[in-house]
């Protein structure tokens, strides 16, 4: 009796395996950055209800680069993206054929952050970040006086994103100089959870995330304003600041790179029309700065053309505004 | 040597008595503090996740919304990566155990590969992750399917699996064995109608343990690239197809998913801390799902037991 059982158990197996090339419905697939994550989430999931769940999304986190590699290898239809297209993947996406329209979707303000109860900072400058992140700073900038001797002999506490993120990525080249060049002596974390926790717990403690982080614990936190080297005010993020460009260098454009082959899809150009016409809304109540819509419809009109290609040529711009940004696709 | 008086053998005893409590209140502290960790970990999530505990909460789809979150897609997902992870891994792994211990000539191959089962058992899970993703996502073109996953974590308990086997058929005695080929029987005989039914007790265990494993493993199917937002489910057997047909009865296999501890895993990191409601509540129902698999463990063994007379 048990071995008719196991028999048939691996004749079920041996089916499996065989039946497995058969048919698969359409399924638009998604990979790439968190920190676009939550709006393509919520795009997919109004779509999917929109459609009454005839056209099925996915949507995975893999981080940008991670998605790229996918993207570039003909694996999913679009990716996710919180810096600009690389070089390097760009070659990839080349040897494979594989062909996409950049379309950004919306800005992100990269937040300082501090205690609620921190009384002496008020605004930073790019130079006192600079002093307290870069590499030199390792093991010899541990008090607060140090950065700046108006402020007070009290132990600094660093809070940051992990190295692998996109995030550490622009913050180390905004406010350092250079991609991913920091000291290593402070709490690193991809779960920037763990970074709200820490800062909302020590006086002493700075900490940097994104903006929706910060947005959704304003009480455990503060936001510290930087000062902007272009006017020499110093601002605070926000949503209009991020809007009228003043709160730079910490702004960023965050992108989807769709596939131009999955556009002939119907399905796909579907899920990108409805994209871009509920972004705003739904960008918002992510807590993401919507674009204006005229970016939107740009982003559909380089579909209709079929514009390929990136217009950051592989490298990752720091500070540029929303205006540059939608002149720049513009001329596209 | 003097010999010692009434006094003195008394402290000795004293001294030793001491001792035997000494140690008995270490171990009913060890087993104490052991217990209040799982109770206090099964507790806070309850006790946290309780508002989610609705039947919606099973029956929805992942959402931005937290109240609005569910688990649907990621409880089928774990159920039917574990189905898979059964067909494959039990039949394979107890054959193995079987042939190691019943056929297989005691040589130096037979030792290497009794070595390397018991290695394999300690390697770390994302080794198998990046093994599989070369393997079955890229080469057999599983892609990131429930049958990708569903063969790492096969591979990932097999060793489990073929070493509770081999213990089992270990425990039976010889006695058996030689009384079966006295009468006659071969040694398939004696496989089939002794060696599996006396050893199927400890070989259970074995597999639901090892499937209890498989089921909060996370870092094996992040790699092989299990999804987030997931708001469907595989296709039910011959159920119909958006735009003609119906499903076959294996199409399943293929279809993309996601499992718990991906979800948990994805709503403690989101920056509304309503989530984390719902991390707890999905954690304790993972909680539920392991420990209802080990009580289901303890019971057939104990059923099983009952049944073997010798």
């Amino acid at each position: 009796m048990l071995n008719s059982k196991l028999v048939s158990a691996l004749a079920v197996a041996g089916v499996a395996l065989i039946g497995a090339q058969s048919a698969q419905a359409q399924v638009i697939k998604v990979d790439g950055s968190s920190t676009v994550y939550p709006i393509t989430e919520a795009v997919a999931e109004e779509f999917q209800k929109a459609k009454k769940n005839a056209i099925k999304v996915t949507v995975g986190i893999s981080g940008t680069g991670g998605g790229f590699k996918k993207f570039c290898r003909d694996e999913t239809d679009f990716s996710n993206a919180s810096r600009p297209i690389t070089k390097s993947e760009m070659e990839l996406c080349k040897a494979a054929g594989v062909e996409y329209i950049e379309m950004p979707v919306a800005f992100d303000a990269l937040t300082v952050v501090i205690n609620p109860k921190n009384a002496f900072l008020k605004q930073a400058t790019v130079a006192e970040m600079k002093t307290l992140w870069e590499p030199a700073a390792q093991g010899k900038i541990m008090k607060w006086n140090q950065v700046n001797p108006a402020w007070p002999d009290a132990p600094v506490k660093l809070f940051g994103a992990g190295a692998d993120s996109g995030t550490f990525e622009y913050f180390t080249e905004a406010m350092v100089g250079k991609a991913k060049s920091s000291r290593g002596d402070y709490t690193a974390s991809e779960d920037d959870n763990v970074l709200v926790q820490g800062v909302s717990r020590d006086v002493n403690a700075i900490g940097y995330f994104g903006y929706a982080y910060y947005a959704e614990n304003t009480a455990k936190l503060k936001a510290l304003a930087i000062v902007n080297p272009k006017t020499g005010k110093a601002v605070e993020p926000s949503a209009a600041n991020v809007e009228n460009g003043t709160y730079a260098p910490l702004s960023r454009p965050i992108f989807i790179y769709v596939k131009a082959k999955s556009l002939q899809k119907p399905e796909v150009r579907e899920f990108i029309e409805f994209y871009m016409k509920n972004a705003a809304a739904l960008i918002k109540e992510v807590k993401y700065v919507p674009l204006p819509a005229a970016a939107y419809t740009g982003n559909l009109e380089h579909v209709k053309k079929n514009k390929i290609g990136t217009v950051f040529g592989g490298v990752n711009e720091i500070g540029i505004t929303i205006e540059e940004l939608m002149k720049r696709e513009a001329k596209m | 040597m003097k010999p010692l008086t009434t006094e003195q053998i008394r402290a000795v005893i004293a001294k030793g008595k001491f001792r035997d409590n000494l140690f008995k209140a270490i171990g009913v502290f060890c087993l104490a503090f052991a217990l209040l960790v799982i109770v206090a970990l099964i507790a806070d999530m309850l006790l946290k996740g309780a508002e989610r505990f609705t039947l919606d909460f099973f029956l929805n789809f992942a959402s931005r919304r937290a109240t609005q979150a569910g688990i649907l897609s990621a409880w089928v997902g774990s159920l039917l990566v574990m189905l898979v992870t059964a067909l494959a891994a039990v039949p394979l792994g107890v054959a193995a155990g079987l042939y190691l211990e019943e056929y297989a000539k005691r040589n130096w191959i037979t030792n290497i590969i009794e070595i390397n089962v018991t290695n394999l058992a300690a390697v770390p899970s994302i080794v198998y992750g990046l093994l599989a993703l070369g393997i079955f996502v890229y080469m057999f073109g599983f892609g990131q399917s429930i049958l990708s996953a569903g063969l790492t974590l096969a591979l990932l308990i097999l060793p489990i699996i073929i070493v509770a086997t081999r213990e089992a058929i270990r425990a039976i005695p010889a006695m058996i064995r030689e009384g079966s080929m006295a009468v006659g029987a071969t040694r398939w005989q004696t496989c089939h109608y002794h060696i599996i039914p006396y050893a199927m007790p400890g070989i259970l265990t074995g597999v639901i343990i090892g499937l209890a494993r498989a089921i909060g493993e996370t870092a094996p199917i992040i790699t092989i690239g299990a999804l987030t937002f997931i708001a469907f489910l595989p296709p039910v057997p011959f159920s119909e197809i958006d735009g003609g047909g119906s499903a076959g009865l294996f199409d399943w296999v293929m279809s993309p998913f996601t499992v718990m501890p991906i979800q948990i895993f994805n709503w403690t990191s989101r920056p509304d801390p309503a989530f984390e409601v719902n991390a707890a509540a999905a954690g304790f129902v993972l909680m539920v799902m392991v420990l209802s698999m080990n009580a289901v463990a303890i019971y057939l063994r104990y059923k099983m037991r009952k049944n073997i007379k010798w």
